[in-house]
């Protein structure tokens, strides 16, 4: 029994497969990936939109899934860090973040990888500052930054001879 | 020459050359690396002896951190679970005469409702000080103080089930400050028969001669510093899980540090026997201190998991981690000093004055923590601390990185700038003349063994060109140094026992995996990598052979848990014995079999080997099974407990530490005088840490440091707004951003601890004590006057201009009234 609104049947489209789920119309794409579709490596620290461990990728953009609503995603293409390595191959935003233990205790770490994989995809060649700005919407409170900011030039370095 | 002896064994850790490193140091605006310089004074044990310590691997957890795959305490879903909300206190300081929560249990979806009535118990982290309550009973102490619980189907109806719950207050003043709680005519917090005022713990304590050090003394230095307080602000909320089982056998996972304490205090609290919880503490996302005991939410999901017969979970919100807090104590600080010419102490006083929050906490611990460390930096002949906790309606303080050692710290670095100063001595110099000696003790009974000290001043000095730059920076430009000890380890427990503080079994299977059992929790500081490196090390297999289970009461043998620094030392030395059991039969086994005594058998690269004759050789899994037949089943169990060095007083319980880590940072700052800003250009962290076992590990944990130190130093505090905490979220909770982090040049400086696992020392408290007194010093620097209260804001900065001799540099004067 739940005073929630009743639930509405929609089809997401995550990680490149359609999800059919139910889920209460008022709740927001964080809830309905980590409570309703199972996929809890989309981390919340605020739930206000503060702190950006939730970032998802929709349609090619970084986006706080805690400040968007579920229906709003119906039809759109939602990325999460679930989705990033294919076919148990690392993205190497993923391999670079491992490797220079860019990732403490991990939990900022998936908002981190979905904010950086976007921006790589829109700036195949960034610089520091633009990394260092590309990121600032997520906080770490383990690293200082320096690891992950070295690991998403890496990163970038390495798509790019890969092109 | 001196500086050969540092220079001499230097090496670059990082896989990647980096042009800007040359001999002569650094070049000025260039991306830095990491440098790791030896001052082994135990040469013939060097790294390049070793196949695992020493190398920079990547952790052994860091695939399921960048997958999205680690399942912290908030990922964990069970069948039939309930979902639990705690109602906070909307009084800063009131009697509760009436909680009312029957028609929040007739909401439907509502489960169970609990009150303070349901569990009369009092408890606290530290036994001495047992003051609260799960949920209050009589009385709220602070906005925020937990009231009622309501466990229900989902969350959103426990959340509006609060809104049913009818709770009756009689205000009363609320104490906010300390000076308030130090006054009679207010109302006390906590029934204490012995007190008139708000007082918690006062402390006394005075060694050596201190009438013969100050009358010795040619001069006397005296100041006044304020500590702003501040929060961990972990990026994951706290979380717990709580089920009883249909045995009624209860597991609780919690996002703790301390899955033992928490083990013990469930155990006291619901007054059922330890043998019937289990802990489990999941990855945890971040701790910094802030979740090192046991908190009202996971004694209530515990107590209401049991009385529902259903799986409870409960989440803190934001808002409730800055309510939950057991941040940084705001403290109030006085030094005196009384110096020769040449700078010499001769004696030392230090108050303080802690403002604690509404409960104990660690709080009497943190109050010695204040006073003494003070000695294990730089010499003191003759030393007296008075400290003094008192409580406040605020969130409870307690520990947090650094814990009580980081507020005086700042004070004494900031003074000893100044006393460096009026004497003419250059701060670096002067420094290294007064720092304490390895292998000595302090005149409060504290054993310093290992100590790198001197090393991490002259590289850091070195390295950041400190002297050239100190005398030739231009106007509102600024270079200031610091430096600092930390424990490795608390040398007691928390509470008084004779068993080991740390334990861990070592066991291979017929594969030849291994796999150790250890109580720590890992909270990013890296854990299970270390003793996974420290194990693999010992016997010869490669990192990934090893798996690491931890932090599960039912399966690991205790470890206090991941405070205190005290992880590598204890842990470490637990898993390296328990290794050396196993890697004892192994090669007793493999003497036998290849015909070597047992004293040239080596381990490495997954075989076991004749060290004169490598070709001698089996591989590990060969070794390892011929072992399990002839002893049976191949396991070990290793223990650690620090020595007992702690002097006969009152108090000296709180010091004492089995080695010490040391730290030095020099801050470049760049002030705008126009607007007061800070800016911080760039760091140079040197960190004794006696042995890198993991050389990425510890470069990241001396970043987070720095990182830390610069929002202590430049924006973070807690803030209030009347009774009220004035930001508890983390968009007005001022934090560094990636936009804000300056270059860090870290600076690994090995010294081979002869009691630490492999030689290691802690790294990660240690490194962010000096960088907040660098910022001010490098502050004072630029604007020749000074601030004499964290966080170093805008309006700090000018009203020191308007206030000192750098008047003359300042643009406008600010308004009056500010």
């Amino acid at each position: 029994m739940s005073i929630a609104p009743a639930k509405i049947l929609a089809s997401l489209s995550i990680n490149g497969s359609v999800v059919e789920c139910a889920f209460n119309p008022n709740k927001t794409l964080l809830e309905v990936l980590r409570e309703d579709v199972g996929l809890t490596g989309t981390k919340h620290g605020c739930e206000m939109g503060h702190c950006g461990a939730c970032t998802v990728i929709v349609d090619d953009l970084p986006v706080l899934s805690c400040l968007t609503l579920a229906v709003e995603s119906i039809g759109h293409e939602i990325r999460t860090i679930e989705g990033v390595a294919r076919d148990g191959v690392l993205h190497p935003v993923q391999r670079a973040l491992a490797e220079s233990g860019g990732a403490q205790c991990g939990y900022c770490t998936p908002g981190i990888i979905m904010s950086a994989v976007a921006l790589l995809e829109q700036n195949p060649a960034p610089t520091r500052e633009d990394v260092a700005q590309g990121l600032s919407g997520n906080l770490c409170r383990c690293t200082g930054y320096t690891k992950i900011i070295e690991a998403v030039e890496n990163a970038s370095a390495e798509l790019r001879s890969a092109r | 020459m001196s500086d050969e002896r540092t220079v001499g064994d230097e090496r670059i850790v990082s896989t990647a050359t980096n042009p800007d490193i040359d001999a002569a140091g650094f070049t000025a605006d260039t991306k830095v690396d990491s440098i790791l310089i030896s001052a082994d004074p135990h040469p013939a044990t060097k790294p390049e002896g070793f196949s695992v310590v020493g190398k920079a691997l990547p952790k052994t957890d860091a695939w399921s951190k960048v997958t999205g795959a680690a399942l912290y305490a908030d990922d964990i879903v069970l069948p039939r679970m309930l979902h639990g909300k705690l109602l906070r206190s909307t009084q800063a300081h009131a009697r509760i005469k009436s909680v009312d929560a029957s028609r929040a249990f007739e909401l439907p979806g509502v489960v169970a409702v609990m009150t303070g009535a349901d569990l009369r118990v009092k408890y606290g982290i530290l036994p001495s000080s047992p003051d609260e309550e799960v949920l209050a009973c009589d009385k709220v102490r602070y906005v925020g103080d937990p009231v009622a619980a309501v466990v229900a189907d989902d969350e959103l109806t426990a959340e509006e089930a609060l809104e049913l719950i009818a709770v009756e207050y009689e205000p009363l003043p609320a104490v906010m400050s300390i000076d308030a709680a130090l006054r009679t005519d207010l109302p006390k917090l906590h029934d204490n028969p012995r007190r008139t005022n708000n007082v918690h713990k006062e402390v006394h304590l005075e060694f050596g001669d201190m009438d013969a050090g100050f009358a010795a003394a040619v001069k006397v230095f005296e100041d006044e510093f304020f500590f702003e307080g501040n929060t961990h602000a972990p990026m994951e909320q706290h979380s717990v899980v709580a089920s009883a089982g249909a045995d009624g056998k209860l597991t609780i996972w919690a996002s703790t540090q301390t899955p033992h304490y928490l083990h013990r205090i469930a155990a006291q609290v619901l007054q059922m026997p330890a043998s019937r919880i289990r802990v489990i503490a999941p990855p945890v996302g971040g701790g910094f201190g802030g979740k090192t005991e046991p908190f009202a939410h996971e004694l209530v999901a515990a107590f209401l998991a049991r009385k529902t017969g259903r799986p409870v979970k409960i989440t803190l919100t934001r808002e409730e981690v800055f309510f939950a807090h057991r941040g940084r104590h705001p403290v109030k600080m006085k030094i005196r000093t009384g110096v020769k010419s040449d700078g010499t102490i001769t004696a030392c006083h230090l108050q303080t004055w802690l403002d604690g929050g509404a409960y104990g906490s660690y709080g009497v611990a943190t109050t010695y923590y204040t006073g003494a460390l003070a000695t294990v930096t730089y010499k003191i002949p003759a030393y007296k601390f008075d400290g003094c906790r008192v409580f406040t309606n605020k969130p409870p303080c307690g520990p947090k990185r650094g814990h009580g050692t980081t507020q005086p710290r700042f004070a004494f670095e900031c003074h000893i700038d100044k006393i460096a100063d009026a004497l003419g001595l250059d701060a670096a110099e002067y420094r290294k003349r007064i720092s304490v000696d390895a292998n000595t003790t302090t005149v409060n009974g504290l054993r310093v063994t290992s100590c790198g000290l001197r090393e991490c001043l002259d590289a850091a000095e070195k390295r950041s060109r400190y002297a050239e730059k100190r005398k030739m920076l231009t106007k509102g430009k600024g270079i200031g140094i610091a430096a600092s000890a930390y424990l490795c380890g608390a040398g007691l427990a928390i509470y008084w026992n004779e068993m080991p503080h740390s334990g861990a079994i070592v066991k291979v299977d017929r594969g030849g995996g291994v796999t150790i059992y250890c109580g720590t929790s890992d909270c990013g500081q890296g854990s299970e990598s270390m003793l996974a490196a420290i194990v693999a090390e010992t016997l010869g297999v490669d990192v990934m052979d090893v798996s690491v289970c931890a932090s599960d009461t039912d399966l690991t043998p205790v470890d206090l848990g991941s405070y205190s620094s005290r992880v590598t030392f204890m842990a470490g030395n637990a898993a390296r014995q328990a290794a050396d059991g196993v890697r004892e039969k192994i090669a007793q086994v493999a003497s036998e079999k290849l015909d070597v005594p047992i004293a040239r058998i080596g381990f490495a690269r997954r075989r076991v080997f004749d060290v004169a004759d490598p070709a001698k050789s089996l591989s590990f899994l060969e070794a390892a099974q011929a072992a399990e037949a002839r002893f049976g089943t191949l396991a070990a169990p290793g223990s650690y407990a620090p020595p007992r060095h702690n002097p006969d007083f009152k108090g000296s319980g709180v010091g004492p530490s089995p080695a010490y880590s040391y730290s030095v940072c020099v801050a470049e700052v760049d002030v705008d005088l126009e607007t007061g800003e800070v800016l911080v250009e760039r760091i140079t962290l040197a960190h004794d840490v006696g042995r890198a076992i993991n050389p990425d590990s510890v470069e990241g944990q001396i970043e987070g440091g720095v990182y830390m130190g610069i929002g202590e130093a430049l924006m973070e505090e807690s803030a209030f707004r009347g009774i009220e905490h004035k930001i508890p979220n983390l968009l007005d909770y001022k934090t560094p951003t990636s936009l804000d982090m300056p270059p860090i040049e870290t600076i690994i400086i090995e010294t081979n601890d002869s009691e630490g696992p492999y030689g290691a020392k802690e790294a990660g408290q240690g490194p962010l004590n000096p960088v907040i007194p660098a910022i001010a010093n490098a502050v004072a620097h630029a604007i020749k006057g000074r601030v004499y209260a964290t966080p170093i804001t805008s309006d700090k900065v000018l009203r020191a201009l308007d206030a000192d001799g750098g008047a003359v540099l300042r643009v406008r004067r600010a308004p009056a009234h500010a």
